[in-house]
């Protein structure tokens, strides 16, 4: 009994049984599986990509093995899985497959085709303009958040303005007027960057004293921004710039990104503005770290989650925006295939040939909701207060 | 101090939560009484299960993920986990209320404090609206609540830390109950309002004759009023005993340990004695007796079996066979 | 209080500057000009180019076409530049066709996400959330103009009732019930549809604020005192809910003006939409230029509403 005691007491600590650890991965596994739908929204997704992407090696090329261009007026709208009447085609009109998949629209153009084409359009506008807004948003939102309380001063407003000035007089054709402002301003900015080191004087004149006082903050500034921003419809403004600009898929991206990243911008300004008051940003700080070091491995990697989630249902709504824009004839050009265009000239003959509604109308729904669930998904997993309640 | 008769009796109570996947056994299989007009402490570390056995009582563990599985808790001769919802409203608030630990977070923000205890008084009682004012200013005055006319229109957010935590009592009191369940009440307080809410407590009690069920982790303020105590660790009662049993001669390893980490006048200058270790994950406690990881006295037997209740006499049990040879106990 | 909205006021208004500026500038200086004014349109003469360029002051710098519209804007003096009307008055016409529309659709919206939110967040995890909850994903995603299809092809089939339009063309001397009827047809799909969205999206967002708040202490609290279920979802819950929703009747307002322009489209109605869309179609840049601001004013006009909406319900925020 002594023995047994003394031994015990020797090793005194005996781990008591511990949960089994889990890495966060497993974690984000464990949950992310339990979410069936968030499975099949990702399990969509990636089916989604796989057919943009051949889709977009079987349509194109100057010989395509789907041609969606091809017209056929004697085989026009025909229903979903029509056999070709082979003796009025020519050998090179006679579909890939030897069968109509989802039929024909007016021009007797395989719609089976049209469809792959038009996936590569969603993917890559749906992933390029969220790409644009995410980095638009996190560049504004990082400065926001974690530069923020810095002060622009009043000269920096001005000339900017001046410069802005300068360059558009230059572009209206007033050549000589605007290149002398830019000169100007420019000499100004530099004389600004070599006189700071001198800064002796006892007494500042007032008119110095005015331009170097701090006219509002950083944040101020791009939270107004952000304001104005959201002042415009953004339908409706997308619309405007789409229609006034030249026709291009590039064109809609572009508008869809510059009109939607403000609310990357809000959510990355809170977490930047959270996560820059915890004790291991002041620990990185204290070891001297540079703020790019911090701001990249230390704050950006915390506050990745909520934007990839916003990014993900940002994706299935440049999708709708742009089937909207296509729907309403704005966008690529004929006779490139959107699903919004099929759908479009599909409304002229919704009684008689409802297939050209409903294949694009149901391939667009999908498409969304799989991201939407996939994000919805992400977003209770990521979020632990959430997930607890469930 | 005898009263005998039992108020609240709670038998082999079991409740365990289903969290990520493992089953949690909050509460093991405790045990306790409270007698009339009696001041009844239950004591242990944060995560030992005090909160779910107190909430058990009163039905409001929220399920899921939580499940009473096993035993009675037998309120003036009702069993309380039998009741349905219906039944188990007209116990809650009117025969035994509780006093919650976060007074900021406990009061409804966008109600007035007159409003929120009126409507306890409503909920048990028919009273006409100028007899339910009077009485809530009344209710105020009793818990100290200074101009009490005044401020029973103010929102909590309008009081300080101590009074919102006056006024939860007030509304705990307010339909004079056999029983009140105090949550750690004195936790996110203040020392010298903690002194002060406990008086409140005591002098209360004296006065309307009821009886309190007290939870806590401080020892301190458990002497203070007391007069049994129950010691919990990781969901299971390990001593039991009259606050003189308790402070004086305590039994378990575990109790011991608690009293030598109290600071006191005689200790000055020393270093505080700790336990080491922390309390197991309540998913994955030690198999035998659960403390015997942090435990200085433990025997081989310890990691094998699980200890039974040994009888120090004059209601004094604990459950640890090793340290004192009980009456009677084989071994 | 006052100085808030003295704050408010001048905030606003300085976004209200900068909003119009940008819109200015995002228009004018998109290539392409006005199909009146542009020399390679064969329908007008050079002669008749250039009076209508002195006309609308384009050949004036970008500025003082600024200030010429804007003057012009807030002396109610705008027209059209395809037609010669005043705008003001245009948009009133039209707002007026759209207003239904918005009454009926927010009214919709409202009156249906309230009660399934709630239901879901106090049945979460049972097969009625769960359903609430897909079907709501089904309708975030669901494309709007194919979703009319969709109704627009069942109504017809089965109920035969005429829904393109504000009123069936040619019923003039119908019986007045039968006008109203036809009326209230036409506007219930469209007005549907227009909610559909805000169903979604509004039901799903009482849902989570109802979960955040039934996980409150005053929750415990409340069921501690011995009340009974209903009152603690429905008065202790729900009124803590509610707060963040205050300030949304504050922000729909904007959607007076935007209006749907694929649906007002789709179903041939004479509304706000319409009008944008066909504006943007001919380069009417004065209706455009008016539509933006005006939305511009009312959006910052309901965040304003809100703000103050909040100060009034929410207790813990006083100036």
């Amino acid at each position: 009994m002594n023995m047994v005691e003394k031994k015990l007491s020797n090793d005194f600590y005996i781990e008591s049984p511990l949960p089994p650890k889990r890495t966060r991965m497993q974690e984000f596994q464990r949950h992310f599986g339990q979410n069936r739908l968030a499975i099949l929204g990702l399990f969509i997704f990636i089916l989604f990509f796989c057919c943009a992407v051949t889709g977009l090696f079987l349509t194109s090329g100057s010989r395509p093995i789907f041609d969606p261009a091809m017209v056929r007026l004697q085989e026009k709208l025909r229903p979903p899985l029509a056999k070709p009447n082979l003796d009025s085609l020519q050998p090179q009109e006679v579909p890939a497959l030897g069968v109509y998949l989802m039929g024909t629209d007016d021009l007797g153009r395989d719609v089976f085709a049209r469809m792959l084409q038009g996936a590569w359009v969603s993917l890559t506008v749906g992933f390029v303009a969220v790409g644009i807004s995410v980095l638009i948003g996190i560049f504004m939102g990082g400065i926001a958040g974690y530069f923020g309380q810095h002060h622009i001063r009043t000269d920096h407003i001005l000339f900017t303005l001046a410069l802005i000035l300068g360059t558009g007089l230059v572009i209206v054709n007033y050549t000589f007027i605007g290149i002398v402002i830019i000169l100007l301003c420019l000499a100004y900015i530099f004389y600004s960057c070599l006189a700071r080191h001198e800064s002796t004087e006892k007494e500042t004149p007032v008119l110095k004293a005015v331009l170097h006082s701090n006219a509002v903050s950083v944040d101020t500034l791009i939270m107004r921004i952000v304001d104005i921003m959201l002042c415009f419809p953004s339908f409706f403004l997308i619309l405007t710039v789409v229609a006034l600009l030249p026709a291009s898929i590039y064109n809609i991206m572009i508008v869809i990104g510059l009109t939607s990243w403000m609310g990357t911008t809000r959510f990355v300004r809170a977490e930047f503005l959270s996560l820059r008051e915890q004790d291991f940003v002041a620990a990185a700080k204290a070891l001297g770290l540079s703020n790019f070091r911090i701001i990249f491995r230390h704050i950006m990697p915390n506050a990745i989650a909520p934007v990839l989630v916003s990014a993900t249902i940002g994706i299935a709504s440049a999708i709708l925006t742009e089937a909207g824009l296509s729907f309403l004839g704005f966008g690529v050009p004929p006779p490139h295939a959107t699903w919004g265009n099929i759908l479009s000239n599909g409304k002229n003959f919704i009684f008689d040939a409802p297939w050209l509604t409903f294949i694009p109308g149901v391939a667009i729904l999908i498409v969304v909701l799989s991201f939407n669930l996939f994000g919805e998904g992400l977003r209770d997993v990521m979020n632990p207060k959430l997930r607890e309640r469930h | 101090m005898t009263h005998d008769r039992p108020l609240l009796c709670v038998e082999n109570l079991k409740v365990y939560f289903q969290s990520n996947g493992a089953r949690a056994h909050a509460v093991d299989g405790i045990s306790f009484e409270v007698r009339e007009k009696e001041t009844v402490c239950i004591v242990g570390e944060s995560g030992c299960g005090k909160t779910v056995s107190a909430l058990s009582i009163l039905g409001l563990i929220p399920t899921p993920p939580g499940e009473i599985v096993d035993g009675q808790i037998i309120f003036s001769g009702q069993n309380l986990i039998n009741l349905d919802e219906k039944a188990m409203q007209k116990i809650r608030g009117n025969h035994i209320s509780m006093v919650f630990q976060e007074p900021l977070t406990s009061l409804n923000p966008v109600f007035t404090i007159g409003d929120q205890i009126g409507e306890a008084v409503r909920t048990h009682q028919q009273i006409d609206t100028e007899a339910l004012f009077q009485y809530c200013v009344q209710l105020l005055n009793d818990v100290g609540i200074p101009s009490p006319k005044q401020r029973i229109n103010d929102y909590p957010h309008q009081l300080s830390g101590g009074q919102r935590q006056r006024v939860m009592i007030a509304m705990a009191l307010a339909c004079d109950p056999d029983l009140i369940i105090a949550d750690e009440p004195t936790t996110a307080l203040d020392v010298t309002v903690q002194a002060q809410i406990l008086a409140l407590l005591r002098s209360i009690q004296k006065k309307r004759s009821m009886s309190v069920l007290y939870i806590s982790h401080d020892l301190g303020v458990v002497s203070a009023i007391a007069d049994r105590i129950y010691v919990m660790y990781a969901g299971i009662m390990v001593e039991q005993g009259n606050t003189d049993q308790i402070f004086r001669s305590a039994r378990h390893p575990y109790t011991q340990g608690l009293l030598a980490s109290l600071p006191s006048p005689s200790k000055r200058g020393k270093r505080l004695h700790s336990i080491p270790g922390t309390v197991p994950n309540p998913a994955y406690k030690p198999k035998g007796c659960p403390f015997h990881p942090r435990c200085r006295q433990k025997i081989l037997s310890c990691q094998q079996e699980y200890p039974g209740m040994c009888d120090y006499g004059e209601g004094h049990l604990a459950r640890c066979p090793v340290l004192f040879k009980p009456k009677g106990y084989p071994g | 209080m006052l100085s808030f909205i003295g704050r408010s006021v001048v905030q606003k208004t300085i976004t209200l500057f900068f909003v119009s500026i940008v819109s200015f500038l995002i228009i004018h200086l998109a290539p392409g000009s006005p199909s009146q004014v542009d020399p390679m349109n064969p329908k007008f003469t050079p002669e008749m180019v250039e009076r209508f360029q002195k006309e609308f002051h384009l050949d004036k710098p970008l500025y003082i076409q600024y200030i010429y519209f804007y003057q012009d804007l807030f002396t109610g003096k705008t027209v059209s530049w395809k037609d010669n009307q005043s705008v003001l008055k245009k948009i009133w016409e039209r707002f007026l066709n759209s207003l239904p529309l918005f009454v009926v659709g927010t009214l919709i919206t409202w009156t249906l996400s309230f009660p399934v939110g709630i239901r879901s967040a106090i049945f979460r995890g049972g097969i009625y959330d769960r359903s609430a909850t897909f079907i709501s994903y089904v309708l975030i995603s669901i494309p709007g103009f194919f979703f009319a299809y969709v109704l627009i092809i069942f109504v017809v089939t089965y109920f035969h009732v005429p829904v393109i339009g504000m009123e069936t063309f040619g019923i003039g001397d119908a019986p007045a019930t039968y006008l109203f009827m036809d009326r209230i047809w036409h506007l219930v799909l469209p007005s549907m549809l227009g909610a559909t969205g805000g169903i979604a999206v509004l039901s799903r967002y009482v849902r989570s604020q109802m979960l955040e708040v039934e996980g409150q202490d005053y929750i415990r609290t409340a069921r501690a005192k011995g009340l009974p279920a209903e009152q603690v979802h429905y008065k202790h819950a729900l009124r803590n809910a509610l707060l963040p929703f205050v300030t949304m009747f504050g922000l729909i307002l904007p959607g007076l003006i935007g209006g749907s322009v694929i649906i007002e489209s789709i179903f041939s109605w004479p509304g706000m939409g319409r009008m944008a869309y066909e504006a943007v179609l001919a380069r009417d840049y004065p209706i455009i230029l008016t539509v933006n601001f005006v939305s511009a004013v009312l959006v910052l006009a309901g965040t304003f509403i809100s703000d103050l909406l909040y100060l009034v319900v929410d207790p813990r925020i006083r100036l």
